[in-house]
Order: C-alpha cells, then sequence, then structure tokens
C-alpha cells in the first residue's frame, strides 16, 4: 500500500513535469509567431525590380508588419506584397498611390494612361522601371494583400541602415 | 485577502493563455461568428433568431490549396479591414458564364471568382469581379451553432457554369 502510494505521487509529479514543459515550448513558439506575423520579421528580397535601392543579388530587410494593419502606410513606402498572380509569391515593390490618388504611367503600348486607383486599393511600382513586373502589368493590388512594410536593411553590412520613403 | 504575488500569478497565466490562444487562432482555426444574409440558406437561414457560428479552418492558407465549391472567408477588395464569406466558383483558368448575363469570362492566373449562395443580396464577384487567393484568410469547414444544424459545410459546385473542355483539364 506504501509503494503504490510512493508510485502514485510519482506518476502525478511527472505528468505536472511534462505539462510544464510542454506549456513553456508552447508560450515560446506563439512568442515567436506573434512576433513575426504582428510586429516584425526578417526577410531576403532579390531581383532586378528595386533597383537601386536593393541589390540584385539579396537584401535582408527588416519588415515591420504592424503599421500596415492601422493605415499607416504613406507614398514612397517600400512594401511587401502578396502577388495577385500567385498568392505564393511575394512582391518588394514602392507605393507610389493610394486610393484616390490619380496615375499616370507609361503602358507597354508607349501610350500614357492616367487612371484613378480604386477604393481600398494601392498602386505599387517597382524602382527600376525597365525590368518590374508592378502595377503597370496587373493594375491597382487590394490593400489586403500588403504584408508589411520595410523600414530597415541588415545585410549587407556594408548599407545597413534605415530605408528612407522617398 | 489575495496577495499581490497571487495576482501576479493570474496575469502571467492570462498572458500566456493570450499567446497560444491567439496562435492557434492565426494557425490552426478559429471560431467566427457570421453576420448578414448573403450565404443563406447554408448560413443564417431566414427563420434563424441568432447569429451562426462556424468553425474556420487556416491549414489551407499555407499551400494555398483551394478547391470548387469550397466556402472562404476573405478580407473585402475594396476595404481590407471587411471580412467576407463566401463560396469559390472558378479557380485560376476555368471559364465561368456569369449567370445574369450570357458572358463567358475567364478567371486569370491566382484568382478566384467567388459568389454568395443568396444571389438576391449579395455583393460578390459579379460587382468587383475576380479577387486574388492571397486575400483568403481560411476556409469554413463546419457550423458549431446553432445545435440542429451543427455539422460539416458542404461543397457546392456549379458544373454548369464552367465549361466542361476547361474543367478536364485542371480537376
Amino acid at each position: 500500500m506504501w509503494a503504490s502510494k510512493l508510485c502514485q505521487w510519482q506518476w502525478r509529479s511527472i505528468a505536472k513535469e511534462a505539462l510544464d514543459r510542454t506549456i513553456t515550448v508552447a508560450k515560446f513558439l506563439s512568442l515567436f509567431h506573434i512576433t513575426d506575423t504582428y510586429i516584425f520579421s526578417p526577410t531576403i528580397v532579390y531581383g532586378p525590380s528595386m533597383l537601386p535601392t536593393l541589390n540584385v543579388r539579396g537584401d535582408v530587410l527588416l519588415i515591420d508588419k504592424l503599421s500596415h494593419r492601422f493605415g499607416n502606410l504613406g507614398l514612397g513606402d517600400i512594401v511587401i506584397v502578396q502577388s495577385p498572380s500567385n498568392p505564393r509569391r511575394i512582391l518588394t515593390k514602392r507605393v507610389l498611390g493610394m486610393e484616390g490618388d490619380v496615375v499616370s504611367y507609361n503602358a507597354h503600348t508607349g501610350f500614357v494612361k492616367t487612371l484613378v486607383v480604386p477604393k481600398g486599393h494601392v498602386w505599387i511600382q517597382g524602382d527600376n522601371l525597365y525590368a518590374s513586373n508592378d502595377s503597370r502589368h496587373f493594375g491597382a493590388v487590394p490593400y489586403g494583400l500588403i504584408q508589411g512594410k520595410a523600414f530597415c536593411r541588415i545585410w549587407p553590412f556594408a548599407e545597413i541602415g534605415f530605408l528612407g520613403s522617398v | 485577502m489575495a496577495s499581490p504575488k497571487y495576482w501576479w500569478g493570474v496575469a502571467k497565466k492570462c498572458f500566456t493563455v493570450g499567446l497560444i490562444s491567439l496562435t492557434v487562432s492565426d494557425r490552426c482555426g478559429s471560431i467566427t461568428p457570421i453576420s448578414g444574409q448573403s450565404m443563406s440558406p447554408t448560413f443564417n437561414p431566414e427563420h434563424s433568431t441568432f447569429k451562426d457560428y462556424v468553425l474556420v479552418e487556416k491549414f489551407c492558407l499555407m499551400k494555398c490549396n483551394f478547391s470548387h465549391g469550397d466556402v472562404i472567408v476573405f478580407s473585402s477588395p475594396s476595404n481590407h479591414k471587411e471580412k467576407h464569406v463566401k463560396r469559390i466558383i472558378a479557380m485560376p483558368g476555368d471559364w465561368l458564364s456569369t449567370s445574369d448575363s450570357y458572358d463567358t469570362v475567364k478567371i486569370p492566373q491566382g484568382h478566384c471568382w467567388v459568389e454568395g449562395d443568396n444571389p438576391a443580396s449579395s455583393a460578390d464577384s459579379r460587382s468587383y469581379g475576380p479577387i486574388p487567393l492571397g486575400l483568403a484568410q481560411g476556409r469554413v469547414t463546419h457550423i458549431l451553432w446553432p445545435p440542429q444544424r451543427i455539422g460539416k459545410v458542404e461543397k457546392v459546385v456549379p458544373e454548369h457554369r464552367l465549361s466542361m473542355t476547361t474543367r478536364q483539364t485542371t480537376s
């Protein structure tokens, strides 16, 4: 009887220990997830479309995931957007028009087109006009596709610093 | 009388529960009330007095694997703060005949055509065109409340409106 009681007590303490450990791990993972989705996260971006602001070979940017949720996004900010033509691709572009703005651009045909950005949409364009697939091709994108605002470059070390809006 | 230490412990527990539940609702699934008549009779049929509560699954977001007939939650293209619940009618590459006119629309890459089950009172792709799949926030899988209608949400595919040649190649 004494032995069985001891055994029971041991089991209980082991179970409690396991539960505590699980909660600690879960807490850590959740904190990581929340920082990554709601506060900031590092992202690698590459490609020619944002030359000369960002390099072709790849930069690591810190993305601010908070301010676009409060509509704190202005002209000239560099944003991370889910591509409208492929939801798994992420594009890095600069905001050049908010809803209600009048935008003029050079279409492929060579004519200058002028339009008003519709409600709830933004007009995004790459800095490198000649090698960028952006709103000039697929039109204004819904605000809901914006994933965050790039505010700081952390790699390469030579060009570390804040990305100002133009 | 409870000491400050006790309240500190309670606050820490609340914080932990909040963190974990927010993560679960982002990654796995969440429970949401449905308001409005646009998905009647699937949700909120005419005679119900309470709002329906549904389970929204989020696993499908990682791979973007949606299919015809799924009911999805997405943020409205004209106002990102509004969430809409509609049914996917057509996927990228499909040819779809719109119900009110006799036009045929091709759905562009990465987009889908969404419509409410109640065409009389629903603002959907018929007014704003195909929406990017990136706007999707989750898929509605089960009704949880009221008790007499607990169960899975059925897929409904309007085959007659999709042109058959593209159906065979995409499925």
